[in-house]
């Protein structure tokens, strides 16, 4: 278990579950080498698709930075999936609701406003457990309903567009996040939130209150930290996070906020926390793995006729592996007793 | 060693009222058992007498545990080998140990709390009539046992109901009741309160005079003194000594346990008492249930004084010192430090304004076992200068500091970076010590300060108490050690029942009468 590396479990648990998906391909009438093979093709062959995985990355790492920062403290944050369309309606809000702007004030704002919508909404389950002791996963799970439907509804009445569909006006082009190139910009704001929590979390005083919470929480009690306090800053910036990852979505991929569209990437940000076993630097490679997968997908459905479930199927073996490392132990363990036994042959017991 | 210590070969080390020639009950040949890279017992021999109680004494670590274990089957040795009655035995697990009729009494009570007395003493091993198992018989022969071995016990009593004392000699009777002849008793007054600890010494004095070997670890000297007829020392996994009461005394008793010579008594010179640092007036406080814990109690400390407070543990203690720092909320009467009111304030904002904490639960409260030495050492400080500016924290400094105190207060391993959950109980208790000692507060409330760790490190602990009350910081100690109540304190308060009962001037106190006091709250 010495050699048990955090590295180790994540690399091995993918490893798992890529090689469990080629049987599974096999056994579909699949061939695995031809599918792998689509699937590298469409997200890392050409410039163009390595833009489309950085883009499936981008919200998958806020998401991942969302969960991975609320479980440092302890609690445990399903509510990506709601800060991720609150913050993503309220940047479209301001997306298409003022004109005129250059973009160096309204691009920031939009995603600022949508960032801080997250935080507001992330910070309603903070206060419940504070206060209330009402527990997190509870409160997260029914806010997740309350924020769906209110998305909904406002996208289909005070800020419906023009026409049939129930989806907010595009966005002026003065708050999108653009392309450079095939480049994703706002990969960019993803990979520097990542630093900014791995700073937060190691170098400050609050990370170091969010740790200690998070650890033991009477222990921090004692040490005079409200514990209280922590756990609404915590559930704030965690939604914060999940908002600006909405506001990215909204104007860096979509240009308008449509109800439906952001489906499941506030949920994928558990797995993503999970496969970077809640450090916030490993949230960037778990996400572009699973970003990969996602981008390289469709080429798989395309060209080597699976279906697209099977990428489903893989990304949720790895979610099993991670989360249940005894599977992942035994692999270790057989291979400690392999060592035993070549040195017991030599009668030094 | 002494002189008086003779090597363990000796045929005249122990008397042996059976005659030469007959085989001890229980004799350990050599036994050595390793786990991973630690040598839990290193060639051990180890013998047990019919009739006779056998103090295995020895500080944390020292492998008395395993010993006892590997007799009564719970591991099993690496080499060597147990005899019984001079036959080798196979102990695969207590079931052959109880076959053996060996039994043993463990820390940690295995018992079903919601049973009764006469039910848990049989379970496993009922009477039957019919197929039916007959409490009625039970409780008979549980009240024959407990008359003949005057152990004074209720079998219908349900067992959740019964003081600790009592629900030890369940656990004592649950051993009689299967026959055993050797009694094998692993720490069993550390949960007692001194009354309780005499009459479980008398018990097991009574046992070995029915012929019973008792053997009884401990690292308790007074009681090894008190009612021993031999005693084995272990220290690293090696027995270092054997001997007989008479031969010996408590402080080469602690010498041979620790390895060097240890000073029992503190020294110390008389408190020159200065300004009132700590007032508790009319203080009343719940506990977690919300029912009264402290019935208005009234307490002071001085500058440069140690107050001790005894009692047995759950009269108070716990909600009095979470009022003084601010943990716990206080329903009426005030808490003055220094002249000014503290009662109700935040734990940071007391911390501040001067009172240190030493908490009871050093691995709950006052470490974060994930954290390093380091941040440990800095837990309720992190926030001030020079450990971070602005928000931002300064490793380098945090740094500095945690490596002048691991060297001040002996930390050991000295490593800052190590977490605090790698290191042993007492080396805990220095980082949180440490800490709390290096604020310069003016108020140190200290909660059982030395529980669960060795000698050495106590008397480290006891010492540093010493050293800062001379320098001025008025000392607040509550500690269910009597022993240590009595050595560090200048003026002694018993806690019973939520209400001081009694506050007096350490020097000259009865012990017995403070003992008394502690169990009924008066003194007759």
């Amino acid at each position: 278990m010495r050699m048990l590396k955090p590295v180790a479990v994540p690399l091995i648990a993918v490893g798992l579950a890529l090689g469990i998906g080629a049987i599974i391909l096999a056994v579909s009438g699949a061939n695995p080498i031809e599918a792998y093979g689509a699937l590298i093709d469409g997200s890392l062959s050409s410039q163009k698709t390595v833009g489309r995985t950085l883009e499936k990355a981008t919200p998958l790492i806020m998401g991942g930075l969302a969960v991975a920062l609320a479980f440092r403290a302890g609690l445990f944050n399903i509510g990506g999936q709601g800060q991720l369309v609150v913050g993503g309606i309220f940047s479209a809000a301001v997306g298409f609701g003022f004109e005129g702007l250059p973009w160096i004030i309204h691009a920031p704002m939009a995603l600022a406003v949508g960032a801080l919508a997250g935080a507001a909404w992330g910070s309603i389950a903070g206060i419940l457990k504070a206060t209330r002791g009402a527990h997190e996963v509870i409160t997260t799970i029914m806010l997740n309903f309350v924020a769906l439907n209110l998305t909904d509804w406002l996208a289909s009445n005070p800020w419906k567009d023009e026409g049939i569909l129930s989806r907010t006006p595009a966005v002026e082009e003065s708050a999108l996040i653009p392309l450079w190139g095939s480049f994703p910009t706002g990969f960019l704001v993803a990979v520097a939130a990542s630093i900014g929590c791995w700073y937060l979390l190691e170098r400050t005083n609050l990370g170091f209150e969010i740790r200690s919470v998070g650890l033991n929480g009477d222990a921090a009690r004692y040490a005079g930290i409200s514990v209280q306090r922590i756990i609404i800053a915590t559930m704030a910036i965690s939604g914060l996070l999940a908002g600006a990852g909405g506001a990215i979505e909204t104007q860096g991929v979509i240009g308008r906020y449509e109800p439906g569209f952001n489906a499941g990437l506030g949920f994928n940000g558990i797995t993503i926390a999970l496969l970077a076993r809640n450090h916030p630097l490993g949230v960037i490679p778990a996400a572009l793995l699973i970003g990969a997968m996602e981008a390289g997908g469709s080429m798989m459905q395309f060209n080597a006729d699976v279906a697209p479930e099977i990428t489903d199927i893989i990304e949720a073996l790895m979610l099993l592996f991670v989360a249940t490392p005894i599977v992942v132990r035994w692999f270790f363990s057989r291979q400690e007793a392999a060592e035993v036994s070549v040195t017991a042959g030599w009668g030094s017991s | 060693m002494p002189d008086h210590l003779l090597p363990l070969d000796s045929p005249t080390a122990v008397s042996d009222p059976v005659g030469v020639a007959a085989p001890p009950a229980l004799e350990v040949r050599g036994v050595t058992k390793r786990f991973g890279d630690v040598l839990a017992n290193e060639d051990v021999d180890f013998r047990i007498e019919r009739g006779r109680v056998h103090a295995l004494l020895g500080e944390n670590g020292a492998g008395k545990s395993t010993l006892v274990n590997i007799i009564f089957g719970l591991y099993q040795a690496d080499t060597g080998e147990v005899r019984r009655n001079g036959e080798v035995v196979n102990l695969n697990g207590p079931r052959d140990a109880i076959a053996q009729q060996i039994g043993m009494v463990h820390q940690h009570f295995q018992l079903v709390p919601v049973l009764s007395v006469a039910e848990n003493v049989v379970l496993g091993d009922e009477p039957t009539r019919h197929g039916v198992v007959d409490l009625g018989e039970a409780a008979a022969v549980v009240q024959r046992l407990s008359e003949r071995f005057g152990l004074d016990i209720d079998p219908q009593s349900i067992v959740e109901d019964l003081p600790i004392g009592i629900q030890q000699r369940v656990e004592i009777l649950r051993a009689l009741y299967r026959e055993v002849d050797i009694l094998i008793l692993d720490e069993p007054t550390a949960v007692l309160t001194p009354q309780e600890t005499g009459h479980l010494l008398e018990v097991l004095r009574g046992l070995a005079d029915t012929g019973v070997a008792v053997v009884f670890i401990t690292h308790k000297l007074r009681e090894v003194m008190a009612v021993a007829d031999e005693i084995t020392v272990m220290r690293r996994g090696r027995v270092v000594g054997h001997t007989v009461p008479a031969d010996t005394d408590e402080s080469d008793l602690a010498s041979m346990m620790v390895g060097r010579p240890v000073e029992l008594r503190l020294k110390r010179t008389p408190a020159s008492p200065g300004d009132k640092m700590l007032a508790i007036v009319d203080l009343v406080v719940n506990d977690d249930r919300q029912t009264q814990a402290l019935n208005g109690i009234n307490l002071d400390v001085r500058a440069g004084e140690v107050v001790g407070v005894a009692g047995v543990e759950g009269n108070g203690q716990r909600e009095l010192v979470e009022a003084v720092t601010g943990l716990r909320g206080v329903i009426s009467g005030s808490i003055i430090l220094d002249g000014e009111e503290i009662a109700g304030r935040p734990p940071r904002q007391i911390s501040t304004m001067g009172v240190a904490h030493i908490p009871e639960d050093r691995e709950k409260l006052g470490l974060i076992g994930a954290h390093t030495v380091a941040d440990n050492m800095v837990l309720n400080r992190y926030h001030h200068r020079p450990y971070s500016r602005h928000g931002i924290r300064r490793p380098a400094a945090v740094d500095d500091e945690a490596t002048r105190l691991v060297e001040e207060f002996d930390v050991r391993p000295p490593n800052i970076a190590a977490m605090v959950a790698t290191l042993s109980g007492g080396n805990k208790q220095k980082v949180v010590a440490a800490r709390e000692f290096s604020h310069e507060s003016k108020v140190m409330v200290a909660a059982q300060p030395t529980r669960g760790i060795d000698i050495g490190n106590i008397e480290f602990i006891h010492r540093r108490l010493i050293e800062y009350r001379d320098a001025g910081m008025a000392i607040l100690l509550v500690s269910a050690e009597l022993d240590e109540v009595l050595g560090v304190s200048d003026r002694v308060a018993v806690i019973y029942g939520g209400r001081i009962v009694s506050c007096e001037p350490a020097e000259g106190i009865d012990r017995d009468r403070v003992g008394r006091l502690m169990l009924s709250g008066a003194d007759g």
